[in-house]
């Protein structure tokens, strides 16, 4: 019961570190265009991340 | 609205008023606290009672009166979600993204260096800075960029002031980047300079970057997590590798760079992290800083907690007189000058518009998200205090101050400090450098290096009484890693910004995906903020003293830009009667900012004033009164200190432009005359769970 509750909260804590360091954003990109854009085409994983980025540093994300 | 501004149970009223009395006792006992050094955990209960305080009732009430939060209207996150930047997510996912994005250097290096006033005034500041000024700034621009479909703050300027209102938030927010490079690379340069243990670590770093974005790029495209915990790794081997380099002979000297080369060796690395593509420095950089950042909060905090170490700094030093070595002025206005970030910081309002609106998963996130990261801030800026007031007053000025207010020598350094009542030695000072495994630590100007002995001193007793130099060479990678990230971030951003004014111009300049361009906006980027690092570098007061202050101002010019939008929002909304919730803050901002303007442009003292410091350094120059390395460059100081002059009156201006266009639109609206219309967007149930995003993976 003890190892259950631990197991899962356990697992919980990795979604969230995969979540909060955007690890798992290719995935969850991938699960959004699924639903919403059925059957259109889908960029790969290293295209997606270029993307991401180039797009995050092109305004302030970064303070003092 | 959900919570409830009061507490309904009598258990929950009686441990409210448990925190309350609690915090009360510990500011008061910080307060009238004299003679024996007082325990750094009751900073640690004044300052966690007053942000829980805070946060339980007056955010509370601001939510559920003035902003009138609305849990049912759908937000940008939900109603334009791309999958992308548009998303809705888990609000503590964003909570860790906003605090990554607002917790810079600033709430670190600020707080150390206001310590010369003794560590009461700083304290009190970021305290109550924080809760009825920084955490109110972030919070309600949050706000009203999530009803503006996350529109960026000068959009939303723009929008509801006018044009006027619009230039001036484009305008400051480029100069405010161009001071803080500077005064953030002058830092670098500090805890740098004749440190062959320190630069050798630096540059491991950035080979490091390098691998770590090729790996995330091509070997394991997008795997954030291993790719980070790698690079964190071999930032380790730096470190260590850097005392191999301090310990060989042969490679010392390759390593050993005087002031004028590092701040080169900065300006060059922030050109080629501008220009180069992301993926390859900037962005892992990014990834292994925040790691280290957290972690090293996170460090910080248990240490402080295990050890409660005493706080040898006093209360108040005599120089709230404006005497002091670090910067010269007068403890009004210069305090809320020199603590913007950790107290109220005008650029959290850049990244609280446009940026984490577009993940809110619903409206009544904005008060944890808003006002509890700021809050977060505030207390890294408690723990900075406390770091540096482990050390003896004597070592921490001693660390501090330049060796143009103090002497070169170190036994004339000493024999001055010692003379202000805050003893030293140079055998304690030798023997301090020894153990941090630095030649000296005499005139490192800036606040990164006496931190990071005073981190290295909590950190290495918590853990052992062990490889004090180890921590201390981890605590300056530490510092410098994510200044460096905030300088090519800045850069890059800059170099965006100069090109969107630019355009107004002619149109080609505009195009940021010409590599022509780039390459020119960038440089002339790098040079502006490059002319006034090595003004600092140059100046024989240290720098500090200049373009610190210039950067508080500009920082909380920008604050006040952002308060006159949320004030001139909250009229519109027909909030007047609440407007001072915002309108507090901005009056406070407006008189700390003017005075100090003015104190720095006009005041006769020719080592607070820029035109007077300007008009005493000819008059030497002219009578021959300079020593001939100091004359050699006195030209070029005297017309900085010129250019300095003008942008701190350009600032003041400018913040006050932006306060009367709000004042003139709100007698409008008094008299019911028009006024450009609110351009919050249109209400549109919610259809998301809140629960269902909290869970959602």
């Amino acid at each position: 019961m003890i190892r259950e509750e631990l197991k899962r909260r356990l697992k919980q804590l990795w979604h969230y570190l995969r979540q909060v360091t955007g690890d798992d954003a290719f995935e969850r990109y991938i699960a959004h265009r699924k639903l919403v854009h059925a059957g259109e085409p889908l960029p790969t994983r290293q295209q997606y991340f270029k993307a991401r980025q180039d797009e995050k540093w092109s305004k302030v994300s970064r303070c003092c | 609205m959900t919570a409830s501004i009061m507490p309904k149970t009598i258990l929950a009223k009686l441990v409210w008023a448990g925190i309350a009395i609690l915090g009360a006792s510990a500011i008061g006992g910080i307060a009238i606290h004299r003679g024996e050094s007082i325990n750094a955990i009751w900073f640690v209960f004044a300052a966690a009672c007053t942000y829980l305080v805070a946060y339980r009732f007056y955010s509370a009430w601001i939510c559920a009166k003035v902003l009138v939060l609305d849990e049912t209207r759908a937000t940008p996150a939900e109603r334009f979600n791309n999958g992308r930047d548009f998303i809705p997510t888990n609000k503590w996912v964003v909570f860790g993204h906003h605090f990554a994005a607002i917790a810079g250097p600033g709430p670190l290096i600020g707080p150390t260096l206001a310590l010369q006033f003794g560590y009461l005034p700083g304290t009190i500041w970021i305290l109550v800075g924080a809760v009825l000024g920084g955490c109110v700034q972030d919070m309600v621009i949050m706000f009203c960029s999530t009803r503006r479909d996350g529109r960026s703050l000068g959009q939303i300027a723009r929008d509801e002031l006018g044009p006027v209102g619009g230039w001036a938030a484009m305008v400051g927010t480029m100069l405010i980047m161009l001071i803080l490079i500077a005064v953030l690379g002058l830092v670098i340069v500090n805890a740098m300079k004749h440190s062959p243990w320190a630069t050798a670590t630096v540059l491991g770093t950035i080979p490091v970057a390098m691998l770590i974005g090729i790996y995330m790029r091509g070997i394991r495209p997008g795997r954030v997590l291993e790719g980070s915990l790698i690079g964190i790794a071999l930032l380790l081997v730096c470190v260590v590798g850097g005392g191999w380099v301090d310990q060989s002979d042969a490679l010392r000297g390759l390593f050993d760079w005087s002031g004028e080369s590092v701040a080169w060796f900065v300006m060059i690395y922030g050109f080629a992290a501008a220009t180069l593509p992301v993926w390859l420095l900037l962005a892992p950089r990014d990834y292994l800083s925040t790691f280290l950042k957290l972690g090293v909060v996170f460090l910080l905090a248990i240490s402080i907690l295990v050890l409660a170490p005493d706080m040898k700094m006093p209360a108040l030093t005599q120089f709230i007189d404006g005497s002091g070595p670090i910067f010269k002025g007068t403890l009004f206005p210069f305090v809320f000058i020199t603590i913007a970030c950790g107290a109220i910081s005008g650029f959290h309002s850049l990244v609280s518009s446009g940026t984490t609106p577009k993940l809110l998963p619903n409206e009544r996130d904005i008060r944890m998200i808003g006002y509890g990261s700021m809050a977060l801030e505030s207390f890294v800026g408690i723990m900075a205090v406390i770091a540096a007031c482990v050390l003896d007053p004597g070592v921490f000025f001693a660390i501090n101050s330049p060796a143009g207010v103090v002497g070169k020598e170190a036994a004339a350094a000493v024999a001055t400090i010692s003379a202000w009542g805050f003893p030293v030695s140079v055998d304690q000072m030798e023997m301090l450098a020894r153990e941090m495994g630095e030649k000296t630590l005499f005139a490192r100007t800036g606040g990164a290096p006496s931190l990071a002995v005073g981190m290295a001193t909590i950190f290495s007793s918590t853990f052992g009484n062990t490889l004090l130099s180890m921590w201390y060479h981890f605590a300056i990678m530490f510092e410098v890693l994510f200044i460096l990230t905030t300088l090519d971030a800045g850069t890059r951003v800059g170099r965006f910004m100069l090109q969107d004014i630019l355009k107004h111009v002619w149109k080609p300049l505009g195009n940021v995906s010409s590599y022509p361009m780039t390459v020119a906006s960038s440089l002339i980027f790098v040079a502006a903020w490059g002319y006034f690092l090595w003004q600092g570098v140059k100046d024989p007061l240290g720098g500090v003293n200049i373009l610190w202050p210039l950067f508080g101002i500009s920082n909380q010019l920008l604050a006040g830009i952002a308060l006159s939008v949320a004030t001139g929002i909250l009229i519109k909304m027909g909030k007047a009667r609440y407007a001072w919730v915002t309108g507090l803050p901005l009056t406070w901002l407006a008189i700390v900012c003017t005075s100090a303007a003015m104190e720095k442009v006009f005041s006769p003292n020719p080592a607070i004033g820029f035109l007077a410091g300007a008009a005493s350094m000819a008059e030497k120059l002219a009578a021959g009164a300079l020593p001939p390395d100091r004359a050699a460059v006195a030209p070029q100081l005297i017309i900085g200190q010129q250019i300095d002059a003008a942008l701190a009156l350009f600032f003041a201006v400018v913040l006050w432009v932006v306060i009367v266009d709000m004042l003139r639109m709100s007698l409008r609206i008094r008299s019911g005359k028009a006024v450009l219309p609110l351009s919050e967007s249109k209400y549109i149930k919610t259809r998301l769970d809140p629960d269902l995003v909290a869970a959602s993976h």
